[in-house]
């Protein structure tokens, strides 16, 4: 591969890919229409690299894309057999953690990770189901926080701060106990200044903050991921799409 | 053993392997002569829906509980959807939403009519209760009267079309919100459905022909089989015609004289009180002033066309007559008449749909009200296997405190016993165990098409266990029967 130092490009998957200076490899990837399975990336927000479902290979190494710096010299890989595997098991975990109830969720249909493990072939749990007791938040008048669904990603943790400069969320505890909290004195979020137009309101990849009076009003054929795969739709948000 | 009524006492234990929504048995207590002293059809269903329920969001209720049973889920979607109305504080639809819900409900209880009959309850009707097991299943339907099993399948695929159109999906589909529906129809929708409905009325009379023939060529034995004589409980509108989705309680005492009518049934709580026994997770509900041992009722199709003063379809009005006119009792009570009932039901479906079809607010835009948050909402409906209560209450924070739900079924359950006793007694007391005997009982079981279909509806494939119970609980017989091995005496 020779080098175009007024045009830089790496390989993925043995495709070209131009990138500008600065950008990561997920960044590069997605403006070239170049998909590479993620959910707590966002591109106007940080990367976080957390949910590690954007793990590519190179040199012999996993790296996290989204935190990856492209540069000319990097030969990437993406879509293989090992690493769908990989990608599949980190998505059954994200089910098996939380209490993800598809059939009658608000979300079906919408919900990014619900459309991953589709994506993914997932055909089942594989692992021991957690069951968790979560406790859930309708303190607020419009928004409902449903942790039963929370797969803690932080996308609206970092929404509110960079976006809405609020910093209504952040994440407590530790280990499996990690959850969503509201920053107001009594935890609740009824008592924080979320508002229902904020991005951190709507920026939930899986539905865990859910806008009320919005439930159930997209009938199933006119949901994001209804018809087309996540890999062709990209993450979208129910209003993203044209 | 306490009670010396119960001394000497063997069991014989009808047992159909369970499945998901629901598990039924029949126990037979029979002393040592073979003399029926009890019967009991239990049945488990629901457990744990209300702690499942339990702080979620009260608009989610018409998508969870549908989930909960996959025979008659659009009733339950409806029900919950009447209840958080109530909820959301609106008490009237817009028309278009209400005639969306009136559409919706007509194609599930056509297609429910249909699969019992067609599938369920034509094999008993056209080959005898004691024929062979193997001869008695749509299989054997679809051999000797083929022409019959496509039209009931093509009746069937029709509601569940009228279901997809309007939530989405056959089954489990989404549609109703508090307060209204969440889409119209379009005018292409509508142009698909009105195609094949007239072909529906009159397959669907032709289904009602064959099984009045039926029910009257042995009327002797038909009217007397599992007899279970009692009052009529279902809901009517405000001029007692015949509704299926709306409107007040009416119930008849079995001498056909109006015991309530046109009661509200948010106040159910005064009216139907719930017995628990011991030996069954299904309650008994009865009515609280007759008391749990004489206060049980019948609801369905059975109900539903002996309580109305008429249906306002033309063709099914007229059978309605006619099958009035067959009784010498001032009410219809044998249970095999629910088959007759049944299909009179589902013509009234077909020719409300065709009517329905032609009223351009089915495609309006005009689907939503809202109202003052209530924090307790009753939704009922008459489901195709009856009344179905559903009762929520919330917190301010919209979040579900308490979930009741009076399923059909359940409402059934004392009368299902009385005929399984009856049954029992003249079928099975004094002669050996044979599957026919056996058989006999499922027969009236399945009269009443309670919401167990493993335990009645795949009748000849489902692996049977029958035991024999001494009072001390030994095992002092055994037999068995599926497919493949029939019927087997241990
Ligand atoms: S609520 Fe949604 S956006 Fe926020 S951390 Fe949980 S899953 Fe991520």
């Amino acid at each position: 591969m020779t080098i175009d130092i007024k045009n830089p490009s790496f390989l993925l998957d043995g495709e070209e890919v131009p990138f500008t200076e600065g950008q990561t490899v997920m960044e590069a990837a997605l403006t070239a229409g170049s998909y590479i399975p993620h959910l707590c990336f966002h591109p106007e927000l940080q990367a976080h690299g957390s949910c590690r479902l954007c793990i590519v290979e190179s040199d012999n190494r996993l790296h996290a894309s989204c935190t990856l710096q492209a540069n000319s010299r990097l030969k990437v890989s993406s879509q293989t057999q090992a690493i769908n595997k990989m990608r599949k098991h980190i998505v059954q975990m994200l089910f098996v953690e939380g209490n993800h109830i598809c059939p009658s969720c608000e979300f079906s249909g919408n919900c990014q990770l619900q459309a991953m493990a589709y994506e993914l072939d997932m055909e089942e749990g594989h692992f021991h189901f957690r069951y968790p007791k979560r406790e859930q938040d309708a303190s607020h008048n419009d928004i409902f926080l449903d942790r039963d669904r929370c797969i803690n990603c932080e996308l609206c943790v970092r929404a509110s701060r960079e976006n809405d400069a609020k910093n209504v969320f952040s994440l407590g505890g530790r280990g499996t106990e990690t959850h969503l909290c509201a920053n107001s004195a009594s935890g609740k979020l009824g008592d924080t200044s979320l508002d229902v137009s904020d991005k951190a309101a709507n920026i939930c990849p899986v539905g865990a903050l859910l806008i009320n009076d919005q439930s159930y009003v997209t009938p199933k054929e006119d949901r994001v991921y209804y018809q087309t795969s996540i890999s062709l739709r990209g993450n979208r948000r129910p209003k993203e799409i044209e | 053993m306490n009670d010396p009524s119960k001394v000497n006492l063997k069991r014989v234990v009808i047992d159909p392997v369970t499945r998901v929504e629901g598990h039924g048995k029949v126990s037979l207590l029979l002393d040592d002569d073979n003399q029926i002293h009890e019967a009991r059809f239990h049945i488990v269903e629901f457990r744990g829906f209300e702690r499942f329920i339990e702080g979620r969001p009260y608009w989610e209720l018409p998508m969870v509980v549908q989930r909960l049973c996959g025979i008659c889920p659009v009733s339950h979607h409806l029900a919950a959807g009447k209840a958080i109305d109530q909820l959301a504080g609106v008490s009237e639809l817009s028309p278009p939403a209400e005639k969306l819900r009136r559409l919706l409900h007509w194609g599930q209880s056509l297609q429910s009519h249909a699969l019992h009959f067609f599938h369920l309850a034509s094999p008993d009707l056209l080959f005898g209760f004691e024929s062979d097991v193997r001869k008695r299943s749509i299989v054997s339907v679809i051999e000797s009267h083929r022409d019959l099993a496509l039209k009931g399948v093509k009746i069937r695929k029709y509601g569940q079309e009228v279901i997809k159109a309007i939530t989405g999906k056959k089954i489990h589909g989404m549609a109703v919100l508090a307060g209204g529906m969440n889409r119209a129809l379009t005018t292409d929708q509508i142009k698909q459905l009105k195609i094949d409905i007239k072909d529906i009325i009159n397959w669907t009379e032709e289904a009602l022909v064959l099984v009045r023939k039926l029910y009257l060529s042995d009327i002797a034995l038909h009217t007397k089989f599992a007899k279970a004589d009692s009052a009529f409980l279902s809901l009517v509108d405000k001029d007692g015609t015949l509704d299926l989705y709306h409107g007040g309680l009416r119930i008849k005492n079995a001498d056909g004289s109006i015991l309530h009518d046109h009661y509200d049934y948010s106040n159910y709580t005064q009216l139907i009180k719930e017995q628990v026994k011991s030996w069954s997770y299904m309650k008994f509900p009865f009515l609280i002033e007759r008391g749990p041992q004489t206060g049980w009722y019948k609801v369905g199709p059975l109900a539903r066309i002996n309580n109305c003063d008429r249906i306002d379809t033309i063709k099914a009005e007229s059978y309605r007559q006619d099958f009035l006119a067959h009784s010498e009792d001032a009410l219809v009570h044998p249970p095999l008449a629910f088959h007759w009932a049944r299909m009179i039901e589902a013509l009234y479906c077909a020719e409300a749909i065709a009517k329905m079809l032609d009223d351009p607010d089915l495609c309006s835009g005009d689907l939503m009200r809202r109202g003052e948050k209530q924090l307790e909402g009753i939704g009922v409906i008459e489901a195709p296997r009856g009344t179905l209560f559903h009762h929520y209450k919330i917190n301010e924070n919209d979040q579900v405190t308490m979930a009741n739900l009076i399923v059909s079924t359940t409402s059934n359950n004392q009368a299902m016993n009385e005929s399984v006793r009856q049954v029992a007694n003249t079928y099975v007391s004094g002669r050996e165990l044979t599957p026919e005997l056996l058989n006999n009982i499922e027969v009236a079981i399945r009269a009443y098409d309670p919401c167990l279909s493993c335990a009645t509806h795949a009748v000849g494939k489902m692996p049977l266990q029958v035991e024999l119970l001494n009072s001390v609980g030994e095992t002092v017989a055994r037999c068995s029967r599926s497919s493949e091995t029939g019927f087997n005496v241990e």
